[in-house]
């Protein structure tokens, strides 16, 4: 039996649900959002990756209706949203800071978006314990925020603002404040919720790896504009710039010359006294192209002897090791300054690794392990 | 010992500055006027001994003050005007509060300096100085005039009306202040997050910024009612025969009257009435600070 995957974006006949064509909004001079382009489907968990002011919240304050954009439309559903009040949005966003209402409980927090679309009593009774189940907060319901944990004031703000069953929640770095381990259980949390409700997410996080985690696709945005739109497993596999490799997890980025041979291998002249290196592009390069061969650490073999038929193989010194429990990283230092980094998993307890600082070693790749890129 | 000194110098200046001088008007309004300096009797001395001083007080005076209506009709009179124009000022103050708080940051500084100018003339001058505004002949009159609004003068000078203008005018900033500095610290994310839910503009404000200036709104409201409860030099000033508060009852009674006594006497029951009020501000205030907490 085939398994239905879900990819309405590889569907040209699925109509998205929201839709941004070339908007572009400016603060004075300062473009914040420039010219952007970007379809998001319903029932889709789309994550906005990017760095501190890449103009993420932005984004999100454009679909909720506090910002309008200086040029460009925002469609939810097909309708142009643009002139659309917040409080008439079938949008609900979950607020960076939470946002409670200080003066109201849990309860009353939860209840507020009902209340002013005047819900019947015993319906909104109803919803309220519902979405407090959900969230497992029934026995804070008589609290105040500032007599709760940041952990359930997030889970109240999540509540809130799922309550009125929005076509659409935004989710501007939602868990921010928790620490590590209770951000692993709520992005699972967080999952499980969308699975249950079938909204449309679109989460904020400058957070690579929960990006990954809750994400069916994922945006990664710099300065106003977005670099790549992919799957997490093609973001991180097939990356299409230095940039976006670099963003998502450890990469090692060593630029040369291209020079094509058959069958899409390019070879790579990259320093003097250095052997070129091989690589399978996936984009046509130039004779003579600068171009960028990104390769992930984990993808890097470490041997104490050149190992045979490998496609590329360097040699250098142990210069730096990284133990990280479960997995090392090794920064091996080529004849020419480079450092390459090559992570293996500790298989063996420590006392027995086989490398240690400044012992010669052997870094090999095959020709399909890296992205060669040419920008 | 620094615990001691600690408490014992705050202490020491509420015992020298308040319950001292209190005590001594509490033994004045016990005390029966004569022609003498001071204007009452008796007096203590050493030789007739403490026996037969206390055996010369008595409670004549706050009698009086049951027996003649004006003193309770001055009572009233002042808590009515109190109450009124504490409202007053709350809905004059409240916008003004409002549009500070909103005002781009750079601004803000000079608002709040407009809002705290007036202080640096005394108080006296300032009320003179609506005298003139608001006199027959005055600007405001002449303003209107000129305008062509009115063809007559208003009287607005000697009534309780102008009574109203100077409450409000000098009491305005104790009531701006606290509302300014409850909705300064107000996270303005608050009124997003409840037009995200569904509220208008309007229903944002009375559900979210009124209720989270509350504290704001209730200290002001004590700040202009306690002091304008006593208020004597704006109704001797700017009323006229038919404003009755029981400041300028009090203040003819000290001085016109030299009727120390009875003037004393109506002190102190003015400062059992304010003693209501007082204690819920204090209560307020304290139920701010452990909210912040
Ligand atoms: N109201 C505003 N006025 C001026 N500049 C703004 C405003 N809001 C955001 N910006 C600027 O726009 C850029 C993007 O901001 P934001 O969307 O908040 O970034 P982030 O990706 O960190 O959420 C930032 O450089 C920020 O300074
Ligand atoms: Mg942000």
């Amino acid at each position: 039996m085939a398994v239905k995957v879900f990819a309405p974006w590889d569907n040209p006949d699925e109509k998205p649900l929201i839709r941004f064509e070339n908007v572009t909004k400016k603060f004075g001079d300062f473009v914040a959002i420039d010219n952007l382009t970007l379809d998001i489907f319903e029932r889709e968990f789309f994550a906005l990756l990017g760095p501190s002011g890449c103009g993420k919240t932005t984004m999100m304050r454009l679909l909720a209706g506090f910002e309008a954009p200086t040029s460009g439309k925002i469609e939810l559903g097909g309708q142009n949203i643009v002139p659309v009040p917040p409080n008439k949005r079938a949008v609900n966003m979950m607020f960076q800071s939470y946002a409670l209402f200080p003066h109201l409980t849990v309860w009353e927090n939860i209840a507020f978006g009902l209340k002013r679309e005047g819900m019947e009593k015993d319906k909104l009774n109803a919803r309220v314990e519902q979405m407090l189940k959900l969230t497992r907060l029934e026995r804070f319901a008589k609290r105040k925020p500032h007599q709760i944990s940041g952990g359930q004031r997030q889970r109240v703000a999540l509540a809130r603002s799922l309550a009125k069953a929005p076509k659409l929640l935004l989710l501007d770095e939602p868990l921010g404040a928790l620490d590590k381990k209770l951000r692993e259980a709520t992005q699972f949390e967080l999952m499980d919720i969308q699975e249950k409700t079938g909204t449309t997410f679109v989460i904020v996080t400058h957070d690579q790896e929960e990006a990954m985690t809750v994400a069916s696709r994922v945006a990664v945005m710099d300065e106003g504009q977005i670099i790549q739109v992919a799957t997490p497993d093609r973001i991180y596999e097939t990356p299409n710039s230095v940039y976006v490799a670099d963003f998502i997890g450890d990469v090692n980025i060593v630029e040369g010359k291209a020079a094509p041979l058959e069958e899409n291998q390019v070879r790579i002249d990259w320093a003097e006294g250095q052997p070129p290196l091989v690589c399978t592009a996936t984009q046509p390069f130039d004779p003579g192209q600068t171009c960028y061969l990104a390769i992930r650490p984990e993808k890097v073999m470490i041997t104490a002897e050149r190992p045979e038929g490998a496609d590329n193989a360097v040699q250098g010194k142990i210069h730096d090791i990284a133990y990280l429990g479960n997995i090392s990283t090794y920064h091996v230092q080529l004849s020419n300054g480079t450092i390459i980094k090559a992570q293996s998993a500790n298989t063996r307890r420590i006392a027995r690794r086989s490398f240690t600082w400044e012992d010669p070693v052997w870094l090999s790749w095959t020709a399909t392990a890296g992205v060669l890129l040419a920008r | 010992m620094r615990r001691f000194l600690l408490i014992a110098i705050p202490f020491g200046w509420l015992l020298a500055l308040f319950l001292v001088p209190f005590f001594i008007v509490v033994k004045i309004s016990l005390s029966d006027v004569a022609v003498s300096i001071p204007p009452y009797v008796p007096q203590f001395s050493w030789e007739t001994g403490i026996g037969t001083f206390l055996r010369d007080l008595d409670f004549e005076n706050f009698v009086f003050l049951t027996t003649d209506s004006l003193y309770w009709k001055s009572y009233v009179g002042s808590l009515v005007i109190a109450v009124i124009s504490t409202f007053l000022t709350l809905l004059i103050g409240y916008p003004i509060a409002y549009g500070m708080a909103r005002a781009p940051e750079e601004w803000r500084a000079t608002l709040m300096m407009l809002i705290i100018l007036p202080f640096w003339t005394s108080f006296l001058i300032r009320i003179y100085a609506w005298m003139g505004i608001l006199s027959r002949e005055g600007l405001l009159n002449q303003f209107l005039m000129w305008t062509g609004v009115i063809s007559e003068p208003l009287t607005i000078l000697n009534t309780n009306y102008a009574v109203y203008i100077g409450i409000i005018y000098a009491y305005l900033p104790f009531m701006v202040l606290p509302i300014y500095s409850a909705l300064d610290r107000m996270d303005t994310s608050l009124i997003e997050a409840a037009e995200d839910l569904g509220c208008s503009r309007l229903t944002a404000f009375w559900l979210v910024t009124v209720p989270l200036s509350r504290n704001g709104i209730i200290a002001g409201c004590f700040l202009v009612f306690i002091p304008a409860l006593g208020e004597f030099v704006i109704p001797s000033l700017l009323g006229g025969s038919g404003t009755l508060m029981i400041g300028k009852v009090l203040w003819e009674e000290f001085s016109s009257n030299r009727d120390w006594p009875l003037a004393s006497a109506v002190a102190v029951v003015l400062l059992l009435i304010l003693v209501v009020p007082i204690v819920l501000f204090q209560r307020n205030q304290q139920k701010q600070q452990e909210a912040e907490q």
